[in-house]
This record gives C-alpha cells, structure tokens and sequence, in this order.
C-alpha cells in the first residue's frame, strides 16, 4: 500500500486556500440528501456535527456517555493556543507552526501544522461568539498566558477550566442542531464495528448501553472523533470511558494506524496513592508557569519541604534548561522528573514524586493574584490529596495524558478507508511524537469546525457514493461479529474481573512502553501481552446479559480492544530505533541524556496495517519532508 | 475503616427497587468515594453478584456525570464537591451511608443509582445556546467584554449539568439548572439578541419536561457543586417575565431586509 497524503505543493502559506479552491462543493439542496455519522461529542465530533447540520447535511451523532456534554474534552483545564498576537510579543501563524512542528520533534506533516496554525486564529473568534467566557483584562479584552514550549502568550483560557467552556460552546451549537432537527443525537451508544461496503466505510453497528440492542446505521461517510487511547495504561487522565474501541475496529477493518508508540505521559499530575487507584488527575500545565519544580538534593531526604533550606533543593529543570526553566516541554519535563525519581531524589510516601512549589510567586504577587488564576486547581488538589498547596508545595508526578498516535489520515482528514474521516486526538496528524500544551483543543476544533467542512463535501462529490441497504452482506457480517465478541465476553465463567486484568495490563505498558523504552523491555511486553490476553479470554468473568445496562460488559469489550493495541504500541515502539518527543528508547540518547532522533532513517509516519488475527501486522511509510523547519536537534537549553 | 452501606438497588426501569444492605470493610481514607464502591464491585463480583450499576466518567469533578444521594444529600453535601471528589477521609469508622439515586419524575432511574439526564438536553436544545453558525464569527476583541461581566457569566457557565440542583429541590425543580444557562449567556453582549426568546423556549421546555417550580428553598444552591448562587434563578424570572410582556410573535413575512 502507499499512503498520499494529499498535502498540496507550492508555497505553505497559501496552500490550504488553494486546496480549499480546489475541493468540489455540494449544492445547498442536495446536502441534505446525504447521511453523515459522526462518532464522538467532544470538540471534534461535537464541533463536526454541529458545523455539518448547519451546511444541511443529515447529520447523526454517537456517544458512550449520557449526553454529548460530558465528553472528556471536558476536562481539559489550561487553555488553547492561537496565533493571534494579541499581545504584540512576536507571535504569527508562522511561529505557532514552528513552534508545533519543533515541539512534535519533527514527525508530523508540514502542512497540516501550518493549516492547524492558520485556523487556530478563526477558532478564538467562533468561541467567542459562542458565548465562551474567556479571560478577559480590564479593558475587555481577551487575556493571554504563557504554555509549556512557547515563549509567547498565545494561550487564551477560561480560568482552570478552558476545554469545559470550549465544550459547552460547541455541545451549545449541536444541541442547537439537534433542536432543529438536523442532527440527531445517540447518547449511550457503543460503537462496535465499521461497516465497509465496496471498499467504502458506509455504515457503523452500535450497542446500545441502556438494552444491549445492536443497531446498523448506515450512512455516505463516517467521521470518527473518539478520542485517544492513553486508557491503555489504566491509570491515565483520561476519563474511565475513554477508550480505542471505535479507532481499534476500523483498523481492523483496514484503516492504518500511525505512530501507535507515540504517546505523551503528562508531567504534573497528582501520584498515585494506593492499589485501588481508579484514575489520575493532572494539575494543568499553566502551574508551571508560577510553580517553581525541585527535589531535595540529598537522596531519600524525608524532611517536610519546609525544612529544607534553599541551598539544599534542586531545581532541576531550572538548571538543566536554564532558557525554558519550568516551561520546557511534557515529554522532558516528565523524563527529567523520572530521572530524579530514579536517582532517588524522589519525595512523598512512594517516593514517585516531585516538588511543584508556589512560595515563591505567592510572596510575589499575593495571595489572591495565585487564587485568581488556579484557584480551582489548588482547592482539587487540597480535595484529593487533604493537603493545601498555597502552604505546602504540590507533588506532581507524570502519568498517561495523550496519545499522538492514532489512525492515519490524508490532508483532508481522511483514513486509509474512503469515506471513514477521523478528527481530533483519535487521528495522528499534527502533533508528531509530542503535543505542545494547549494545542490538543486546538485541534480538536480545528478539525471538527474548519477542516472537515470543507473535506467531507468534496468526498462525496468526488466518490458519489451509491445508496446501500441496511441488511447489505458486509452490515449482517459486522453485526454479526460485534455480537460474538459480546457472546464470547459473557461466556466467561473465569475467575477474575475485568478491571483486574485492565490493572496488569496498564503496569505492563507503563513499565516497558511508557516514558522510556528499551528493546529488552519492549521485547518482555511483546511476550507477556500476548498471554495475558489469553488468560484474560480464558479466565474473566462478567456478570449478567447483553440485554441489560451492564458497566461490566461495556468496560469488558474495550479492554479487549486495549490488549491488542498495547501490542502494536510496542511491536512500533521496537521498530523506531530511534529517539523522538514522547518515544524515548534509552538506547538513544545524547550523552546529557535527551533525545537522539536518527533523522536518515526514521524521517517516516510509521502506519500499520492488520493483516489478521496471529498475524504480524505490516508497516507502510509515509516519508516526512521538512521544508520550511529544519529538523535539528530540539534544544531548551 | 468499616463501613455500612444501604443501596438502592433497581434493576430496570420497571423494577420496584428496594435498600439492599452491604458491608465494606477495609476502606482506605484516601479512596474517592467511587473508589470504595468500584472495591466493593469487584468483591461482588468474584461472588457472582451483580455490580452495583452507577454512572461516573471523567472523575475528576468536570464530566457532570456522577451523583448520587448520600444520606439524603445529592454528591453528599460536601461544600463544592461532586461525589467523585469526595474522599473517605470525609468518613469514619463505623459509619452507616444510604445511598440512593437522584430522585425526580424528569430523570427516571435506569439502574441502581444511574438516572436518565436527558431532559437537560433538550432545554439546552430549546435555547441554551447562542445562533452563530460556524465561520460566521466577527473577530474575537471586536467586541471588548466587562471583565466584571465575563467573570459572572464564567460562574455561571461553570455548570456540570449534574443534577444535583434538582434532586436536592423538594420540588425537583430545575431552575438553578436553567438559571445558570440564561445567566451566563445573558452576561455577554453576544447573548442579548436571543435572550428573550432563550428565557421563554427554555422555561417551556422545563416544564413539559416535568420539572416543578421553584418556591426559592435555596436547597440547590446548598448542593451544587460548582457554588452556581441562587440569583442565577432570579435572572432567570426577570428575562422570562419581561419577555412574557414583549416578545410578541414572528413575522409571517420574513427578511428584514
């Protein structure tokens, strides 16, 4: 197979208005003559559907929570970047790409970076019309602050809480859409299968979460905007429903997955304190902004922090990297953290933590200005942990975030299946081997609002696809499948639950495929995957029947799913002998110990391909061309 | 610690439901609550028990997903924070803890302690929005905001649209919901041209849903979990009573142009 990615030639800056010239339109009245899926309510699949029912298209929209308010975009606190210099510190469209292309560690695609930077500027303003209270200064205007990896203020946000006030503008304009009835919403809905018709993605079969009915919907094309799969290490930030189960079964059905090794392990979030651990909960990056991060220097030191003097901390980020300090970007930040963690520097109980202080800044500038700008953040803090983090320094340790990887696209957002479009984290597009901070909603609606407006429309009047009945043979054979699999979970009479094998699993991809890797270790996990999968077919147990509301078996399907995606992590992880953002093999690394990227030879999109179940997946290469950002080494020094 | 639950367990929407009595022993004080119950899941589990069936998702006080009542209080009455927030730490030794889902006709139980929400949706999709088609947006300092303005209409937009609100109200009433809607769309400039019709549409559909009036108890200010004051509810009164009186029905010849 060979993978087009359809970026257009010419000059980057004018190369998605000409491609934008260049797609073919549908005229007003026949839009509504075509049926579109949309799968996923965050800011991709919810800023999609909406955007598609307003264009007149019939529009239908698929959830696994109770309303499509709730996705896990939700969730994000810092804020979303835009290149609108605002704040005349030298920011442009051009540096916001560099800047992208740079932190990604030059594995992304040019030019859907430079795109992503163009239309980050038209997404601010959409917000704002929306009704999104952005911060604002004293003359009414928008507010900026500072993000990891950048050394303007591009970053607007909406105190801690940025991705729930993006959310609720774009969930605002699809509730909107669905009261004027073009778009109909599906909350609690599974996603099982893809359906393929004539080489063409036509259709999904759902579950229902409420009964266990299994749906075919069929429609002229698919968007698939269900998030990333960072649930496969069990603890993460993620949400406990987030899941791969819609991306991981149009894989199979022959959609290639890109860079599945590529995932980004957050620097500041609380630790994990106990085996019964269900999540992990990030304090926002913008904290490093104010929080000064340090370890004691003596090993195994127990003192309080307090009673540690000045002379006797580390600040090591500060040191290391004296021009981006604390602001250097997630995927050092985090290995500098484990690095002193296994040095022994590490503090707190586990001794899996370091110290994230804002003493300092609060006899700077107050109380109250600390308060104004992460007051929710401290009080969660002080809710999870008991502790009060304006008198005593947080501990922050990395944990699972995001996952860059995903299924892989053309410039128009496309899969490897036509008509199947894949948006926001759950494709691989533009962030490389690492996303900045604040970029990831930025994408999210960059696709959902911007791209696949545009891309979606010249699909179908390019591929004119036929009508297709329900009960066609490839919709009988996927409902067919989606209803073995569910068979097969419930048939288990084992001894053990399903969040019991999801637990070993996560230990065993954090532990060999999480923020260092090695070919021992890796090679280790390619074993033990692959037969604790097999105990887990064997030997869980869920309780009940299909025909009911069944957490159980619900979180059953999409750990099946997540044992089968760690392997191509890691079958993916073993094959880039090479060092890359998120990707660290320690076999590759400069002697100051960052990573060694082996440009000659890994200069590629590494897209896999299933070939069947017990048999090896096969590797296609899209090369990488750089011609507007250099690749060099990455330095924050 | 040991503790004592009683739960409501209901096993389909058409099930009678009853308190079912479980003990738990050994709870970790730095559990979240949903913690102790996923613990005592699994222990239910391995002895070929049915889970107890509650809904949760982003744990971390955000998604809007998670509630339940505990000892009669929605999320457990603790100052500000949703019951996956809550931690053990909060219990002790001994303790005996109801727990039963959120009651109101509008949100009718579909297992255990999850309840069906969708009612919120549709007064969103009556008029909890603002009319701005994508692309169709001016740029975003053209219209510079109060900062005073945009901090009262983030408060306000800082509902989880939990439901909490409702299922602590003697009337499962939805006004702080609906009140917190109005209020932070009607704190910004681009929220005033609809602002009327958004007052009228949504209180409408509040009440086919099934949601009782408001007799200002102020129960739902007490158990909202984002804080959202009570005068969110009495904005909600002014913009539906003025606009009961003003807006006057659409033109049957449209364009204004």
């Amino acid at each position: 197979m060979e993978l087009i990615s359809n970026a257009p030639a010419g000059p980057i800056e004018q190369s998605w208005d000409k491609h934008k010239f260049e797609l073919k339109l549908i005229n007003p009245a026949n839009k509504r003559k075509y049926n579109i899926i949309v799968v996923g309510s965050g800011l991709a699949g919810g800023a999609a559907a909406a955007s598609l029912g307003e264009l007149g298209y019939n529009v239908q929209c698929f959830c696994y929570q109770d309303s499509p308010r709730r996705a896990h975009s939700i969730a994000a606190q810092g804020g979303i970047n835009a290149a609108k210099n605002y704040h005349n510190d030298g920011d442009s469209i051009y540096r916001l790409f560099y800047d992208t292309v740079k932190g990604g560690d030059f594995r992304a695609r040019e030019a859907n970076v430079y795109r992503l930077a163009q239309v980050s500027v038209n997404i601010i303003d959409q917000c704002v019309a929306q009704g999104v209270p952005f911060a604002r200064e004293y003359g009414g205007l928008l507010d900026n602050r500072s993000f990891g990896g950048a050394q303007v203020s591009r970053t607007f946000y909406a105190r801690g809480q940025t991705g729930q006030q993006l959310l609720l503008g774009a969930y605002q304009a699809l509730e909107r859409q669905i009261g004027l009835g073009a778009v109909k919403m599906h909350p609690r809905m599974d996603m099982l299968d893809l359906i393929v018709v004539d080489g063409q993605a036509r259709g999904i079969v759902t579950r229902s979460l409420y009964d266990g009915r299994i749906e075919v919907h069929m429609a002229d094309a698919v968007v698939l905007a269900t998030g990333g799969y960072g649930n496969v290490f069990y603890l993460s930030t993620n949400a406990k429903g987030c899941n791969a189960t819609a991306i991981w079964r149009a894989y199979k059905r022959g959609a290639l997955f890109a860079n599945p090794c590529f995932t980004q392990i957050h620097p500041t979030c609380i630790p994990v304190a106990g085996e019964y651990q269900s999540k992990l909960t990030l304090m926002s990056e913008s904290l490093r902004n104010d929080g000064r991060i340090w370890v004691p220097k003596q090993p195994g030191d127990k003192r309080a922090p307090a009673s540690i003097p000045e002379s006797e901390r580390d600040y090591y980020l500060e040191r290391r990297y004296p021009s981006f300090g604390n602001l250097v970007p997630r995927d050092i930040a985090s290995r500098a953290a484990k690095a002193e963690c296994d040095a022994g520097h590490g503090v707190g109980e586990s001794g899996l933590g370091v110290y994230l202080d804002f003493t300092e800044c609060i006899q700077r500038l107050g109380k109250h200005k600390i308060a104004e700008r992460y007051g929710n953040l401290f009080e969660m803090y002080e809710r999870i942990t008991g502790e009060n983090p304006y008198e005593v320094p947080m501990r922050i340790y990395p944990a699972s975030h995001y996952t860059m990887g995903g299924l892989w696209v053309d410039y128009n957002l496309m899969s490897t299946i036509p008509g199947l479009f894949v948006l926001g984290e759950a494709n691989f597009s533009d962030h490389g081997a690492n996303r900045l901070g604040a970029s990831a909603l930025m994408q999210g609606l960059a696709d959902g609002y911007f791209i696949i407006p545009y891309t979606i429309g010249n699909y179908l009047a390019t591929a004119k696809p036929a009508k297709v009945a329900a009960d066609v043979p490839a919709a009988k054979e996927a409902v067919a499948n989606a209803t073995a699999i569910t068979k097969k979970l419930l048939n288990g009479s084992g001894n053990r639950t399903v969040d019991s094998f999801h637990r070993e699993l996560g230990k065993i991809v954090w532990d060999y495929c999480g923020m260092s890797r090695n070919e021992a270790g890796l090679k280790k996990a390619l074993s033990l995957i692959p037969a604790l999968r097999e105990d887990f077919w064997k030997n869980v147990r869920v309780l009940g029947a299909n025909e009911e509301f069944n957490q159980s078996l619900e979180r059953a399907g999409r750990v099946a799913d997540f044992f089968e995606l760690a392997e191509l992590m890691c079958i993916d992880a073993l094959d880039r002998k090479e060092s890359c953002g998120g990707h660290f093999r320690e076999e590759y690394q400069t002697p100051e110990g960052e990573a060694l990227r082996d440009d000659a030879n890994y200069s590629y999109v590494a897209a896999w391909q299933y070939q069947g179940e017990d048999r090896a997946p096969t590797l296609t290469k899209e090369p990488l061309t750089f011609n507007y950002v250099k690749p060099s080494q990455r330095s924050y020094k | 610690m040991k503790l004592t639950l009683h739960v409501w367990r209901q096993k389909n929407p058409q099930d009678t439901g009853r308190m079912v009595r479980y003990d738990v022993p050994d709870v970790n004080e730095h559990m979240s609550f949903l913690e102790m119950l996923d613990v005592l899941n699994e222990s239910l589990m391995l002895k070929g028990e049915d889970p107890i069936a509650f809904d949760h998702d982003c744990r971390e006080g955000i998604c809007g997903m998670c509630g339940f009542m505990i000892n009669g209080k929605a999320h457990g009455g603790f100052k500000g924070t949703t019951v996956c927030q809550l931690h053990m730490r909060h219990f002790k030794d001994g303790d005996v803890i109801h727990l039963e889902p959120w009651r109101a006709k509008a949100f009718p139980v579909i297992k255990d302690l999850a309840v069906n929400r969708g009612s919120f949706d549709r007064i969103i999709a009556a008029g909890g929005f603002i009319s701005v088609p994508t692309g169709s947006a001016p740029d975003g300092n053209a219209i510079p905001i109060r900062k005073q303005d945009a901090d009262l209409a983030m408060d306000a937009a800082a509902c989880i649209g939990c439901g909490a609100c409702v299922a602590a109200c003697p009337n499962a009433a939805a006004a702080l919901f609906v009140g917190a809607k109005i209020s932070h769309l009607g704190h910004l400039p681009q929220g005033q041209v609809e602002r009327d019709r958004r007052a009228l549409a949504m209180v409408q559909q509040m009440n086919i849903e099934g949601f009782a009036n408001c007799t200002n108890i102020g129960e739902c200010e007490a158990a909202c979990p984002k804080e959202i004051k009570l005068e969110v509810i009495a904005r909600t009164n002014h913009d539906y009573i003025k606009a009961a009186f003003t807006e006057r029905p659409e033109s049957e010849v449209a364009g204004a142009g």
